[in-house]
């Protein structure tokens, strides 16, 4: 019963990830047998990093994903959640509005935001009369500032879903220690800060692994937007492309998914070993 | 400290009620601005999806409406081929929601009701395997794909759509099944983490008896632990859906035929050909939109259960 299900992730997920490890040393072109003469050592890292204009941009959008995300998205998540987190009137419109974007695929949210965003046809450049006076602002094209609009648009579905988690987060809380601080005469400020953020310490931690992981897997939208050119590119858009789509450079594609694999590695032993020490 | 902290509920729900509190004035206040902003992105394709594009050419896109309409719906539907596109996903989502639910359940059952020494080590393994972004595995896994040789025993054909058995090019590449498969290998390790944590709060003993009488392991999982565990099924059952739904990366990689393309992967190839304008946008991506809003409307409470149940618990 376990057997079937075992074998095939390890063969369809664990085992491509350790490929992609091995391959990251060849120059393999994904045709015919891998052979010794493949083998080139870290010369498609050394390509990475000093030869591949396209590498540093796509880290670094990457990390801003990342940081944008951690630092803005997040947090708005869990205010919103401690904001609902009360007896309150509408609580139930409120929280369903915040979360309907979630349910969303990351295609149609993309398409959703073109409409805000088009340079000419946008609702932004049209209402603010930039379209009129003849100087639209290029939302999506101009490589400064379209990273910054996506995620505009990937945090309006991000903010939901931390808000969800974390609300079930803050209803685990004890109440009786939220009252004991009020006896003592706590702001619900003071409450929230040295009382209930403590306690929720683990759900905090699973919080920042649930955006990490977001930020890495980040592909959908800048690929819908513009195929994840001209600002967009990101780490994971750029092993499809060398890989899959235009060349077919295997190692080259691997080496890159080789570094994402490496990041990734981080939150997800966070999360593990989290998650698995209360399960143990 | 528990004693007094039962009784002062009921003190300060009273003092709510006395006093005007102008903070909640501002907590409503700000909440409804957020919901409209929240709204927002939404209303405006829904208002440009209903305006025909010679009205928007006219008056400028921001303009008081004159005329709205559902052509923009009817020419994307018909145009488009939408209905098509569904039918895709249903036939990807439906079986790979039911052999999710299946398989992960399986290995749930085995690992929260024996102590094995390996339990906690494919649990991880499963974990694990769901939080890795899908690129990290793409290359090699589009080469098993193109090189896992299918028997080709011809199909079922029913009206546009064609089943093949097991594959129509002889290979797990462009094929539904490859699809389906590749969504229930990576979801049951989502699926697996949600259902362990649920089972352990059913006692062993259930299990125990019912192995000393006699049953076998697959009768205690099937009749025994599975209608135990219908809420968490429910709720998995919902969250899967809308997953594999809104999945856009296996589909564009992993299917090449474009006739094959459920409709969430499909949206980008029909961008350029048929939606040649952004009110024809609008109107796609809204009815693209529309399964997974409707479910999140009837079966909310299951939507949200899934999710915490999969991060919080542990």
């Amino acid at each position: 019963m376990v057997g079937v299900p075992l074998a095939l992730d390890l063969i369809l997920i664990w085992g491509p990830t350790l490929a992609s490890v091995l391959l990251s040393f060849t120059d393999w072109s994904g045709i015919g047998p891998v052979t010794e003469k493949n083998v080139v050592g870290l010369k498609n890292y050394q390509t990475l990093f000093f030869g591949y204009s396209l590498f540093w941009p796509a880290l670094e959008h990457n990390l801003i994903w990342l940081a944008f995300l951690t630092f803005v998205a997040t947090p708005m998540g869990m205010f919103l959640a401690v904001l609902l987190d009360r007896e309150l009137r509408g609580k139930r419109i409120y929280q369903s509005v915040f979360f309907l974007p979630v349910v969303l695929s990351l295609a149609v949210v993309g398409f959703i935001w073109t409409l805000q965003y088009g340079s000419s046809d946008g609702f932004i450049n049209n209402a603010t009369g930039l379209v009129k006076s003849g100087n639209p602002i290029d939302w999506l094209g101009n490589p400064s500032i379209n990273l910054y609009a996506v995620l505009v648009a990937a945090s309006w579905r991000h903010i939901g879903y931390i808000m969800v988690l974390y609300l079930a987060g803050l209803k685990s809380v004890d109440p009786s220690l939220r009252e004991a601080a009020k006896v003592d005469g706590a702001t619900e400020w003071q409450t929230f800060f040295g009382v209930v953020l403590p306690v929720m310490a683990p759900i905090n931690v699973i919080i920042v692994v649930v955006t990490a992981i977001e930020a890495l897997r980040a592909f959908d939208l800048a690929y819908i937007i513009n195929r994840g050119k001209n600002g967009l590119e990101l780490l994971s858009i750029l092993i499809t492309n060398n890989s899959i789509s235009e060349a077919s450079l295997v190692g080259f594609g691997s080496a890159i998914a080789v570094i994402l694999l490496v990041i990734s590695l981080g939150p997800i032993v966070l999360y593990l070993t989290r998650v698995m020490r209360t399960a143990a | 400290m528990s004693s007094l902290a039962a009784t002062r509920p009921r003190v300060r729900a009273a003092s709510a009620r006395r006093r005007f509190r102008p903070a909640r004035l501002a907590l409503h206040v700000f909440l409804t601005a957020m919901v409209l902003l929240w709204l927002f992105p939404l209303s405006w394709a829904i208002f440009e999806s209903l305006r025909p594009i010679g009205e928007t050419i006219t008056n400028g896109f921001v303009s008081w409406p004159q005329h709205l309409g559902l052509e923009n719906y009817t020419t994307v539907w018909t145009q488009a081929d939408m209905p098509y596109y569904y039918l895709n996903t249903l036939i990807i989502v439906v079986p790979g929601v039911i052999l999710t639910l299946l398989l992960a359940s399986m290995v749930a059952f085995c690992c929260s009701q024996f102590s094995w020494k390996f339990n906690l080590a494919v649990l991880m393994i499963f974990t694990a395997g769901n939080l890795l972004p899908a690129q990290v595995i793409i290359v090699p896994l589009y080469w098993i794909y193109l090189n896992t040789p299918l028997p080709m025993f011809g199909s079922i054909d029913i009206g546009r759509f064609s089943f093949a058995l097991f594959s129509d090019n002889g290979l797990l590449y462009d094929q539904y099944l490859g699809i389906i498969l590749i969504h229930v290998v990576f979801q049951t390790g989502f699926a697996t983490f949600v259902l362990s944590n649920y089972m352990k709060t059913i006692t062993k003993e259930i299990t125990e008896s019912a192995l000393v009488d006699g049953a076998n392991l697959l009768r205690i999982w099937w009749s025994v632990i599975l209608p135990l565990c219908r809420p968490a099924l429910a709720a998995l059952a919902t969250l899967l859906f809308t997953f594999m739904y809104n999945d856009f990366f296996w589909a564009l990689i992993l299917l090449k035929t474009g006739d094959r393309r459920p409709i969430t992967s499909a949206l980008n190839n029909l961008q350029g050909e048929f939606f040649i304008n952004y009110n024809l946008v609008a109107a796609g991506a809204l009815l693209a939109a529309i399964p997974p809003v409707i479910i999140f409307i009837a079966l909310q409470k299951h939507f949200v259960a899934g999710l915490t149940l999969g991060s919080t618990k542990g």
